[in-house]
């Protein structure tokens, strides 16, 4: 039970007066940043990172992350109130969140969305306090080959479990480490692909990529729908937040498989947003009344919300424990860590545990803060996204221009928000995955240098990723997630072929 | 997404493809590719006395930036006709480009006025133009908020943001 007595230390250090304030501003920034559109989890930490720089480490994450519960959270307000998916994560939310709010049961919607994240991130939060020790002090075995074998696995993973065509998402990946290579070569000191421009001798920051793809982005994605905000409105009171509750225990088994699904795509990289939608889905086969959905049935609110949340939570463990971030907010935490000179890994577990407890602990309060919060609050927020979009949206640009100069105070930084903001728009559209291209830029130098260390052990052999059964498995496990596709595509042609004749393909 | 599908075949027939854009990504991607092909080449994709160079492992990055942008070219190119899906209504164009071009305007002025005074006209001309607001809001709220991320940032914070003739002037 050393997990236990850890664990209480990290609330001691958690728990201080000061680290209770942060918490609570890091979850209403969240939220507010959950519900406008154009800044979400993973560019509204990014934009607020350099103002972090001055505190301490632990101070700092537990902002941070709060921000990140927070907006885990507030993406849930927008998606019922107002039919708009705050984050790519809520859309699921949608469905049957809206309806419900036109009926008049918003307050129960936004009641089971909520308590829903909360218990998926529970249920995660456990799952990293006693999976996260034992996998860092198995990772602490690692040598270079093993880290890139699991780095490959990541990113095969991509390739394997996403919706979008291989091709893209290998193409995103790339783009990802071609811009990651850009500038001083850490090893040789070379310099590379800088075509000698100056400006590019310290590469891109994927800070800089996050606030554009992210927030440039989504913000001419928004435009697109328009200027105007149509919503319902919401009161929560204590009886229908109690009314609710007494009903959410029935779902004890959606609330089950929801975190299973959510706590699976968030270990593997396959991040929030594919994990609302699985656990969307399952829901509906396996309901009792799988035609009621997306027409307000409390329980396609439960499954997406608890899965996202249990998912947007369990990217972290993998963050923590290997230094390989599950979704791209958790590659901005990770960044922040790095930043502060905390390198993620097994070796924090051993070196920082103070940090590591302090902010595990963390994750359990924040998400206690974020509920009360959330639940107290919904009112404001709603009223605060009746200000039309012709005030919200020149104000989140000028957030956006703020957050990206400030990074390294480079006015250059600006100018490549806007022409990673406009790439952020075309791939959106064209359905290139984003999540894959920030991972690779976040992780290419690290994966760089695990390639080239393993290559100087094995003196250039490839066979080093075969060498003992550990690495093998997970190189294997990789490959067949790498060549998934073309064995899916191989299946669904046979398949079509079997139904020419009948017609339906 | 919005794809209208009330709209008749005459009509979505008028708005941009999906395609065309399709195949000026994967030319752009095409194009960083041979750039970090061409460049890992210059610096040396083999071993040196210490081990693996610098172009070693970008050099096998590019070739597969190369070639999965290569591919999806292809298969856009073979499969051109039958390929119709719309990328954007026009009037859908039209408003991502009243936020897109402000927004270029808007970095390009930050140049050489600093953050605070294109921001103040940025919002200002949203809140007229697609706001309609009485000049005494617009006023107000575009002055407020520059004045807010000022005294957030740069006296709270104390983190400087790009000042302009303006701010000299002031001497902030």
């Amino acid at each position: 039970m050393e997990e236990i007595n850890n664990l209480m230390q990290g609330f001691a250090v958690a728990m201080t007066l000061p680290n209770l304030a942060y918490m609570f501003i890091g979850v209403t920034l969240g939220v507010l940043i959950g519900v406008l559109p154009g800044l979400g989890g993973a560019n509204g930490i990014a934009i607020l990172l350099p103002l972090t720089f001055t505190m301490n480490p632990t101070s700092a994450i537990i902002m941070l992350s709060c921000i990140y519960w927070g907006a885990l959270f507030g993406g849930a307000i927008t998606s019922i109130l107002f039919n708009i998916p705050g984050e790519p994560w809520s859309v699921a939310t949608t469905f049957d969140g809206y309806p419900m709010a036109q009926q008049g049961r918003a307050a129960q919607a936004l009641t089971a969305a909520f308590t829903s994240s909360f218990v998926g991130a529970l249920f995660a939060v456990i799952l990293i306090t006693f999976l996260a020790p034992v996998l860092a002090k198995f990772a602490l075995k690692f040598g270079p080959a093993e880290y890139f074998a699991v780095q490959l696995l990541t990113f095969c993973s991509f390739v394997g479990m996403s919706k979008e065509p291989a091709a893209k998402v290998i193409a995103a990946m790339m783009l990802g480490f071609a811009l990651a290579a850009v500038g001083m070569d850490t090893v040789t000191g070379q310099l590379r692909m800088t075509y000698g421009y100056p400006e590019l001798l310290k590469g891109f920051d994927f800070l800089i990529a996050v606030i554009g793809l992210f927030g440039i982005g989504e913000i001419l994605l928004t435009m697109e729908e328009g200027l105007a905000f149509k919503g319902k409105s919401a009161k929560l009171n204590l009886r229908v937040v109690l009314q609710t509750w007494a009903e959410l225990p029935r779902q004890w088994l959606n609330f089950l498989r929801s975190t299973a699904v959510g706590c699976w795509m968030g270990i593997t990289p396959g991040g929030a947003t594919p994990a609302s939608f699985m656990s969307y889905g399952m829901a509906q086969r396996m309901s009792k009344d799988p035609a009621s959905f997306g027409k307000g049935n409390i329980e396609g609110v439960v499954a997406p919300e608890t899965a996202a949340h249990a998912a947007g939570t369990s990217a972290l463990l993998p963050m923590l424990t290997l230094g390989i971030p599950g979704s791209p907010t958790a590659a901005v935490l990770l960044g922040g860590l790095m930043i502060w000179g905390l390198q993620p890994g097994p070796m924090l577990f051993v070196e920082h545990k103070d940090f590591v407890w302090g902010l595990i602990a963390s994750m359990y309060l924040g998400n206690i803060v974020g509920l009360v919060v959330v639940l107290t609050t919904v009112p404001f927020w709603a009223a605060f996204l009746r200000i039309p979009f012709s005030v919200i949206g020149p104000v989140i640009v000028v957030i956006c221009a703020i957050g990206a100069y400030t990074v390294h105070s480079s006015m250059f930084d600006v100018v490549m928000m806007l022409v990673f903001g406009v790439m952020g728009y075309l791939f959106k559209k064209l359905k290139y995955p984003l999540a894959p291209l920030v991972l690779a830029l976040v992780l290419g130098d690290m994966a760089e240098a695990s390639f080239r260390q393993s290559m100087l052990l094995s003196q250039g052999s490839l066979s080093i990723f075969w060498s003992n059964p550990l690495v093998g498995v997970i190189t294997g496990l990789a490959l067949l997630l790498l060549l998934w596709p073309l064995v899916s595509a191989v299946k669904g042609m046979l398949m079509r072929n079997n139904n020419v004749k009948v017609g339906s393909s | 997404m919005n794809e209208n599908s009330t709209k008749t075949d005459a009509e979505s027939a008028n708005d941009p493809k999906t395609r065309g854009p399709e195949v000026v990504v994967a030319l752009m991607l095409l194009a960083l590719g041979v750039l970090v092909v061409v460049d890992s080449l210059r610096v040396g994709i083999g071993w040196a006395d210490d081990g693996p160079r610098s172009g070693y492992f970008p050099f096998y990055i590019g070739m597969a930036l190369c070639a999965s942008s290569a591919a999806i070219l292809g298969s856009t190119l073979w499969h051109w006709r039958s390929l119709d899906e719309v990328f954007a209504e026009r009037s859908q164009i039209a408003t991502v480009m009243a936020m897109l071009i402000p927004m270029t305007i808007y970095i390009v002025t930050m140049l050489w006025m600093g953050i605070y005074v294109p921001s103040a006209l940025l919002i200002g001309y949203f809140m007229r133009r697609h706001g309609h607001f009485g000049w005494r809001v617009t006023a107000s709220v575009s002055l407020t908020v520059p004045v807010v991320f000022f005294l957030v940032f740069e006296r709270w914070f104390l983190v400087p943001l790009p000042k302009g003739p303006l701010e000299n002037l002031l001497g902030l």
